[in-house]
């Protein structure tokens, strides 16, 4: 059996997984996969996230991607990190920067086995601060620095590919460069907030195909976390898998503790199980029907007949589902166009939306977060801010 | 430093590896890297090299037939390119 059907069938335990420590956010992305923005009373506990890493540990996943939300905005968040790399659990967590002030840069720079990824959208702060807010630019910026001179290494730079920063894909690498870091760039996906910005944010048919020859051309040195493997129909594969993870080698455990099959599907359609019931993660991501449905072969549908299929797997499952095509048809985005096709045949009023929703109502933009949080007093708070507790 | 089948090698410090069906998941913790062993005698033969005073009493040891030695050092080859394995002193 090749490798790769191996990893079709899944895996004892994931390869990698995402986990969103908090809804809480102190931006408000305009294409936030997981709407996020207020905390939810709900979410798990020092205790309980310490629980889940004793878990990890056990089933030897070597690394997890921490996120949110902002995962640092936990009061939390640095014990939490501390535990994982004490259990041997490496740490990659994704920030605004926020809270990357030079003294928890050098501490970063000398604790092993974590590492830090910047999101930057634009490599101009005109571009970025759009989609990710007023001042985000500069907040990304006094990160790296901070951690460049801290001395901290390759630390990553991850961009998501707009229709607006296609174009700048040679500026966010001599951003990187300059501060010693390493590209990442991924694929804009209709999740969360996204699916209300995808349509007019996306890159044009055009641009993928300059991404995609780009990408070819930087090889292995720019990180794309697999996500452009539908790309790979237009000729030779990108550096990664090339299939989709969810539910075999990867899946995400939200803020509140509920397993996904992957960061970009937070729906009911995509929920496994949650870490609190018996068993725990161990037994979600053993034993849930849903992955084992999603383990088993899948067929390729409306994309059977097509040439292409064996380079680009019928592309991503959450961009076919949040834009209300079927599961085993076409990617929105295929390269072919038969994406497009589907798309103009959807009612938008059947197009599925998730029912998880943080996002914050009234103010807009960016709120400054400087104090520790603890738990919300009530569910119904709407400031990330609220009932949180300073120190 | 070129791989060198003559010389002692060892799993890197940093390494560990998660068994799996095909084989196993080598992981690197300096530098992140991700690398797959993907075969159980590749897994065998990698963490054989320690016990052994060379990459060829390695392979013999883990009864990799002569027809494959090629593949097998090919691929020790790559996993010493990343560091996955390293020469002993």
């Amino acid at each position: 059996m090749k490798l790769t059907e191996h990893f079709q069938y899944g895996l004892d335990a994931p390869i990698c997984l995402t986990w969103e420590l908090t809804y809480a956010c102190n931006l408000a992305c305009v294409h936030c996969l997981s709407s996020s923005g207020r905390r939810d009373p709900d979410e798990l506990s020092t205790a309980e996230c310490k629980a889940v890493i004793d878990e990890l540990a056990r089933m030897q996943v070597f690394y997890v991607n921490i996120g949110g939300g902002e995962p640092t905005v936990r009061s939390d968040f640095w014990e939490i990190v501390e535990y994982a790399v004490g259990h041997h659990v490496g740490v990659k967590f994704s920030t605004n920067g926020i809270k990357l002030t030079p003294e928890r840069a050098a501490w970063l720079a000398g604790t092993d086995y974590v590492d830090v990824q910047i999101s930057l959208d634009g490599a101009t702060a005109d571009v970025n601060d759009e989609v990710r807010g007023p001042g985000s630019y500069d907040t990304a910026i006094a990160a790296m620095r901070n951690l460049h001179d801290a001395g901290f290494g390759e630390f990553k730079i991850s961009v998501v590919m707009t229709r607006h920063n296609v174009d700048q894909l040679d500026d966010f690498k001599a951003i990187a460069d300059r501060f010693g870091a390493q590209l990442r760039i991924t694929r804009l996906r209709p999740s969360g907030r996204g699916a209300d910005t995808w349509h007019e944010l996306r890159p044009t048919a055009a641009q993928q195909r300059r991404l995609y020859d780009w990408l070819v051309a930087r090889g292995e040195s720019v990180l794309t976390g697999d996500s452009f493997f539908h790309l790979s129909a237009y000729g030779e594969a990108l550096p990664g898998l090339n299939l989709c993870g969810a539910g075999r080698v990867v899946c995400l455990i939200d803020p509140v503790g509920d397993v996904y099959a992957c960061p970009f599907a937070i729906h009911e359609e995509f929920l496994a199980g949650n870490v609190r019931s018996d068993g725990g993660f161990v037994h979600v991501w053993r034993d849930s029907e849903l992955f084992a449905d999603l383990r088993r072969p899948q067929h390729g549908g409306a994309c059977t007949s097509c040439g292409y299929y064996d380079s680009c797997q019928g592309g991503c499952m959450a961009a076919k589902f949040f834009t209300g095509l079927p599961l085993d048809g076409p990617d929105p985005e295929c390269v072919r166009g038969f994406g497009e096709q589907a798309l103009a045949g959807v009612d938008g009023a059947s197009v599925p939306r998730s029912e998880v929703d943080h996002s914050r109502t009234g103010k807009q933009g960016p709120v400054p977060v400087s104090i520790g949080m603890g738990p919300p007093d009530r569910a119904c708070d709407e400031s990330p801010l609220a009932g949180m507790r300073a120190g | 430093m070129d791989f060198d089948p003559e010389r002692p090698y060892r799993k890197a410090e940093q390494v560990e590896l998660r068994p799996e069906p095909f084989g196993a998941l080598a992981y690197h913790f300096g530098t992140r890297r991700l690398s797959f062993l993907k075969t159980p005698t590749l897994v065998d033969v990698v963490t054989g090299l320690e016990r052994h005073d060379d990459v060829h009493a390695t392979l013999d040891a883990a009864g990799v037939p002569e027809a494959q030695r090629g593949a097998y050092i090919a691929a020790l080859a790559e996993l010493a390119g990343t560091g996955t394995i390293e020469p002993r002193p």
